[in-house]
């Protein structure tokens, strides 16, 4: 689905989005979300770019998680969960919410990593090629391939290739974290979405994790949800701030942090709440 | 600025308190060794009666009314073929019960109601399972007093335990395995298939293993469904040399068991047959003692092996 950016993030050369590509990636409309009868999410519309790196952010309970949950059907899961409105995902615009659309395709367009890293307690080659199994890749050439390709994008191919088969656990926080980026990109998904992803991890690793989401933005839409402010400065693209279930403003990183437009924004970057 | 009295009062108290702690330590010790101590004295009175009665002969003979060439052939036989009577039932249905109930049941009243009569039927006494199966699959299914009638005996009575060791192994995986099954598009099946169930193999093995550690030595059903005291021979053999070379016969031929065939020497008099009962009844503790430790083996290995 993004064949058309694959060209230049191999080429290597500084990526410079085409006019199509700076097009949004993910438009949501009107999404209302519900726990039973609370509303936990009030209106949201927003444009999320392709191929470019959207923060969450905003106070605890905002909201911000369960929009990215919306965003692969997590919701979907648990009994009692209702949403309305549309998530339209280009370039095919099908409506993810729609009647008839099975949530399963729906994750396999849409990876996501989550706070903790979560590997199955497998070898490290069997948890990246996992997605690529349900998807019905069997042959030993094509998934060796694909590990490889994905493990080098998440910046591990060199720490782990000597230990392929070995028990993901032996692997340290961070490294298991890049796992799971590895796991959630071999599939190719149009979308990644992380869940505050540095969360557990020291600060050399976050570091390596949020050099990652930069490199991968190369290829696919990244949306992160962060508690950190300094993280969605330096790594995002667009931020779009949320508080009590709304999105209160979307805009570019650079402006939303000196020149936010709605006093709630300018509150909780500088501090004044949060 | 304390005075002295005080601090001798502090002094004859805490004597107090660790006199009261040894106290406890001791009588703790004296209780465990006691209980221990019952058990000993139950095996060393088996084996000082039974264990001179163990050899090829009783391992391979046939009751018989001359004790000292009676032997337990026909009875263990009979237990293992209970044994996998009971497995087959009991594990698919425990585990298709308890994977339905924790993976894919809604969490509302009637699971409630469900969950709640399950750890009830786990406590329903062992000839009330015997009378239903009397009634059920004796007379009204027409099983007869049959290996099939006595193996699903067994398994009602052993299935709330494969339930809830299912269930209980798959609640210690953490809801992050699930979600990142489901996240890269996986169904509740093959979250099950592929990752649930490997993941709490140790644990549901070791449930099942106590199930039949349990079912082996329960006489009281099997008496009820009219399993037979005196078995002077095997059922028809499970493999057969004509295609299609395997045979269900046996499923209803009848049958003795080991506590059976221990409970009909024990009611005999005279001292032969005693040691004979003795015989079996340590051989029966064996089989159960070396599953209880496989059990507790897998137990060790499973938690060793997965770290989340």
């Amino acid at each position: 689905m993004k064949t058309a950016s694959q060209p230049s993030s191999l080429s290597g050369k500084e990526f410079v989005p085409s006019e199509a590509e700076v097009a949004a990636k993910v438009q949501i409309r009107g999404l209302n979300f519900f726990y039973g009868n609370h509303q936990v999410l009030r209106a949201v519309t927003m444009d999320v770019p392709a191929l470019q790196v959207t923060a969450l952010i905003g106070p605890s309970g905002c909201g911000k998680t369960t929009l990215l949950r919306c965003l692969n059907r997590m919701h979907d899961l648990y009994p009692g969960n209702r949403y309305e409105g549309s998530i339209h995902v280009q370039p095919d615009g099908t409506d993810i919410l729609g009647a008839g659309v099975d949530p399963i395709q729906v994750r396999m367009r849409f990876g996501m990593v989550f706070q903790k890293p979560n590997p199955f307690p497998k070898s490290i080659y069997e948890n990246v090629a996992y997605g690529l199994r349900l998807q019905g890749v069997n042959q030993r050439r094509e998934l060796d391939e694909r590990v490889e390709k994905a493990l080098r994008e998440a910046a591990l191919w060199d720490e782990a290739k000597s230990r392929l088969h070995q028990m993901a656990h032996n692997l340290s926080g961070g490294q298991q974290q890049r796992l799971c980026i590895a796991r959630a990109i071999a599939t190719d998904p149009d979308v990644v979405l992380f869940d505050e992803p540095t969360s557990a991890l020291d600060p050399i690793a976050t570091s390596k994790i949020e050099e990652l989401i930069v490199e991968l933005k190369k290829r696919v839409t990244v949306m992160i949800v962060t508690h950190n402010l300094q993280q969605a400065g330096r790594i995002s693209d667009m931020t779009a701030f949320m508080y009590l279930g709304e999105l209160i403003e979307l805009g570019e990183t650079n402006r939303m942090f000196t020149n936010p437009t709605k006093p709630q924004t300018e509150d909780y970057i500088s501090g004044r709440f949060g | 600025m304390r005075s002295e009295a005080f601090y001798r009062k502090q002094e004859v108290l805490g004597r107090r308190r660790r006199a009261l702690d040894q106290g406890f330590r001791v009588l703790g010790m004296v209780l465990t060794l006691g209980t221990l101590g019952v058990l000993g004295i139950l095996l060393l009175n088996l084996a000082v009666h039974g264990l001179s009665r163990i050899d090829w002969q009783f391992l391979t003979s046939f009751p018989s009314r001359r004790a000292g060439e009676a032997g337990i052939l026909s009875a263990w036989v009979g237990t293992l073929l209970l044994m996998l009577v009971t497995a087959g039932v009991a594990v698919p249905f425990g585990l298709a019960a308890g994977i339905y109930l924790e993976e894919y049941a809604p969490k509302n009243r009637w699971t409630d109601f469900i969950e709640i009569n399950i750890a009830n039927l786990a406590g329903v006494p062992s000839i009330l399972y015997g009378l239903m199966a009397l009634g059920l699959f004796v007379y009204q299914f027409h099983f007869g007093q049959s290996l099939l009638s006595g193996g699903l005996a067994l398994a009602c009575l052993v299935l709330p335990i494969v339930i809830v060791a299912t269930r209980e192994s798959l609640r210690t995986i953490p809801s992050s395995i699930r979600e990142a099954a489901f996240a890269l598009g996986a169904t509740r099946w093959q979250a099950v298939w592929h990752h649930l169930l490997p993941y709490s193999t140790g644990g549901i093995a070791t449930g099942v293993i106590l199930a039949m550690s349990r079912a082996i030595g329960e006489s009281a059903p099997l008496i009820t469904i009219g399993a037979l005291t005196f078995i002077a021979f095997l059922p028809p053999a499970p493999l057969i040399s004509q295609p299609p070379f395997v045979s269900f016969d046996w499923l209803f031929s009848p049958f003795t068991a080991l506590p059976i065939q221990m409970f009909n020497w024990v009611s005999r008099p005279g001292e032969e047959f005693q040691s004979n009962a003795a015989a079996a009844g340590l051989i029966l503790i064996g089989i159960t003692l070396s599953m209880n430790a496989t059990a507790i083996l897998l137990r060790r290995r499973a938690q060793r092996n997965i770290v989340w």
